[in-house]
């Protein structure tokens, strides 16, 4: 019975243990990770009426809908880091044995398993080839540790050799990572706030949450603008931020420019540039009108929608405005609007007035010309609000990972044995990494030895 | 002189280069072998040539932006970087004959981009003027050229596996002879993705730094990035596949390969095929 429990025990330590298993979680996880790029996830309305209701049913059972926190996907990635844990728990301490207490003593045995080995015949007794062959791995190699065994002396030098380490750092770092995650999962939120220019608040909206989260200061949006290029594209999205504590501005965060690539951090809570648009009543716009044949014109105050009579008879609304026309005249660029112009006698007209050109109502002919002089339109500026205290240990986690990658692949742990006897010296090499550049210093190291 | 014309002596001087490289491979020649690399790096200084100058044109067109940013431009940094993997490669291991494999992919890259590819230089929108476009994008190609270039050594390595398998005896005669050892190739593609595999990491780390910094998340799950540890993980496998016996060689050639495909689809295919946030317009609700 206890043995059979031991059994069962250890078959699962081994379970744990293999590569193979690690090979199988690696490529399971990159092919289901496939699943969540094909069905959107948490899918709109939209999407979920193109498909069946069986289709819906099954998807929702599978959680292939938020697939990267199914329990099935959180499985293997628990399963992976049982793995790798196990794994080190195995090796680690062959792999500091191995470092610590190297094999000194070039046996026959050791001998055998070495690839590289070649045997020369040199004058001397074993003593003074000892002293000789010392002086000569200090000079081509590093400095050797000797042990006399029966009148031979073995002599032993390494190179490099905590770069057998660096395996279990990387291994380590996707740990670190892990908990980075976690750690911003539990203690950090992703929120959502408008804020229009003027006003302030320090409420912010977490994803999926109806109750709004205070986050302790305000944000006060006093100013948001685009800037366009000329093809039209956008080329920057920029609010100027104050941050509040108790109604006062906080010296150094007052008026602080966030742009897209450009955040603001404040007490752990960061602020990104994320969308904008049109503030709540909107905005006012500034016309002028004058009689064809002259006069002076009359200033006009208008908001979308409105209906304003004009100075004899007549009537104006502002129907529509962009702050650029390119893409509706593509020979014009700048503010325009768009407003339905009905004069005291007549039918009602749409009429576009640009701002960059004052002159061009005039060629419309009609008995009054108008001017659009500007607007003063009030923007609601979307941040995104991130808190993660987690992501230091994140990029701790991938700094590491990196370091260690480089160091498993391009350092290698080199190790030369010699053994001394009368009148004859043996000499045996292995490197961890890169062989073959090893084989050409070993047969260099060989070639000296000769012409000795 | 514009950098579109030179772009153009670039795909034709590739194009001369694979086919002296063919030349090579059935003549055995050592000289034709020398022209044949010679021409790809002559290439190779061309295009660096025309990456400069189109970089200057920016400038002078008033965007001001590193050539980088469209898929034009990705395009033939990917088909550059390709040419330098391969340099590297060449030069420290002496195996010419690899770029018989390995220059038409960037030939491939070149004669997508010029016949098929809008190349009007573009102003940079709001989401990529930031200088973790320039170190995400360098690191993520140069990976990928390195993947690619392992992906032509695993095809040598398996084609000379199948034909001496076929053959019946180990050293088949013909083309085939003029490739590096069964055991060499292998140990090629090993090493090509060693030099990959690093940079693919900090090619998704500097990845997920920016999106941090743009829109404070480091990962999203976006079918972009998630395609990125799809190619990350074929990669790790192909390594642990290594140390265990029984996949060195033609599995791990093959999965160097199912490798580089994936890779190819995290570029292109996502963008063609799958519809993702992988530019701005994430934010609002
Ligand atoms: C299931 C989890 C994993 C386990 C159990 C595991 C286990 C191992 C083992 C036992 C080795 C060999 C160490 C030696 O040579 O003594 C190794 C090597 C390595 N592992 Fe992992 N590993 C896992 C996941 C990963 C992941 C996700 C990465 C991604 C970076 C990784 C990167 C490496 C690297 C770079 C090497 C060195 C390979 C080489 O030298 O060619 N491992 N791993």
């Amino acid at each position: 019975m206890t043995t059979n429990k031991r059994g069962f025990i250890q078959s699962v330590w081994d379970f744990f243990c293999s590569l193979k298993l690690s090979i199988s979680l690696l490529i399971l996880l990159a092919a289901t990770s496939v699943i969540g790029t094909i069905i959107p996830q948490s899918p709109p309305r939209e999407y979920l009426e193109t498909i069946s209701q069986a289709k819906i049913k099954l998807y929702s059972a599978l959680g292939f809908f938020d697939m990267y926190h199914s329990w099935w996907f959180i499985l293997l990635l628990y399963l992976l880091t049982v793995n790798l844990v196990a794994c080190s728990v195995k090796r680690l301490p062959r792999v500091w044995k191995f470092i610590s207490e190297p094999t000194l003593v070039f046996d026959a045995g050791l001998e055998k398993t070495l690839s590289l080995t070649h045997e020369f015949k040199m004058q001397g007794d074993a003593a003074s080839l000892k002293e000789k062959m010392a002086a000569f791995l200090k000079g081509e190699f590093t400095a050797p540790v000797v042990t006399e065994v029966d009148g031979e002396y073995h002599l032993f030098a390494q190179k490099t050799p905590y770069c057998r380490l660096a395996v279990y750092v990387v291994h380590f770092s996707i740990i670190i990572i892990f908990i980075g995650a976690l750690l911003g999962s539990f203690f950090g939120y992703k929120a959502y706030v408008q804020i229009a220019e003027g006003t302030s608040t320090s409420m912010v909206y977490k994803r999926g949450d109806e109750k709004p989260l205070d986050v302790g200061f305000s944000v006060k949006c006093e100013k948001f603008s685009v800037s366009f290029y000329d093809t039209g594209a956008p080329k920057e999205f920029k609010s100027i931020l104050t941050i509040l504590e108790n109604g006062q501005p906080v010296p150094g965060y007052e008026n602080r420019r966030v742009v897209v690539n450009s955040p603001l951090t404040y007490k752990g809570i960061t602020f990104y540039q994320s969308s904008y648009g049109p503030a709540g009543d909107g905005a006012v716009y500034f016309l002028t009108v004058r009689d064809k044949k002259g006069g002076e014109p009359t200033k006009i105050v208008a908001r979308k929608d409105e209906k304003i009579p004009l100075p004899g008879g007549g009537s104006v609304q502002v129907l529509e405005a962009t702050e650029d026309v390119k893409p509706f005249l593509p020979q014009f660029s700048g503010p325009a609007i768009r407003m339905s112009y009905a004069p005291a006698k007549g039918e009602a007209q749409a009429v576009v007035l640009l701002r960059d050109y004052p002159d061009f109502d005039q060629q419309r002919g009609g008995d009054q010309v108008f001017v659009y002089t500007g607007a003063n339109e009030k923007f609601y500026t979307g941040l995104q609000v991130a808190k993660d205290p987690g992501v230091w240990v994140v990029w701790s986690g991938c700094a590491l990972m990196v370091l260690g990658i480089i160091i498993a692949f391009f350092f290698s742990h080199k190790r030369i044995w010699i053994r001394t006897g009368n009148g004859r010296v043996t000499i045996g090499g292995t490197a961890s990494k890169n062989q073959p550049a090893f084989q050409l210093f070993f047969d260099g190291l060989a070639d000296k030895l000769k012409k000795m | 002189m514009t950098s579109s014309m030179l772009f153009n002596v670039v795909t034709l001087t590739y194009m001369v280069s694979m086919l002296i490289f063919f030349a090579f491979l059935a003549t055995k020649n050592k000289t034709i072998g020398l022209t044949a690399s010679c021409a790809a790096y002559f290439g190779f200084i061309v295009q660096t040539t025309a990456i400069i100058l189109r970089w200057k044109e920016s400038y002078e067109a008033g965007r001001g932006h590193a050539p980088l940013t469209n898929l034009y431009e990705s395009v033939i940094f990917f088909s550059w970087t390709i040419i330098l993997i391969y340099a590297l490669i060449e030069i420290k291991y002496k195996y010419r004959v690899v770029g018989a494999f390995v220059v038409p992919f960037a030939l491939l890259g070149m004669a997508w981009a010029q016949l098929g590819l809008e190349s009007h230089i573009e102003p940079l929108v709001p989401a990529l003027q930031s200088n973790w476009l320039l170190y995400h994008v360098i690191t993520c190609f140069l990976g990928y050229a390195a993947f690619a270039v392992a992906c032509g050594i695993s095809i040598m390595y398996l084609i000379k596996d199948w034909l001496e398998g076929t053959s019946g005896d180990a050293q088949a005669g013909g083309i085939i002879a003029m490739f590096p050892s069964i055991k060499i190739l292998d140990d090629l593609n090993y090493k090509a993705i060693m030099i990959g595999f690093p940079l693919l990491t900090l090619g998704i780390i500097t990845g997920a730094a920016w999106a941090n910094y743009a829109w404070g998340t480091y990962w999203s799950w976006d079918p972009k990035e998630t395609w990125s540890l799809i190619v990350w993980f074929i990669y790790a496998a192909f390594l642990h596949a290594r140390i265990t016996r029984g996949w060195v060689g033609r599995r791990a050639a093959i999965l160097s390969v199912v490798g580089f495909a994936a890779t190819i689809f995290c570029y292109l295919g996502v963008n063609l095929f799958l519809s993702g946030l992988h530019s701005y317009g994430g934010g609002g609700k």
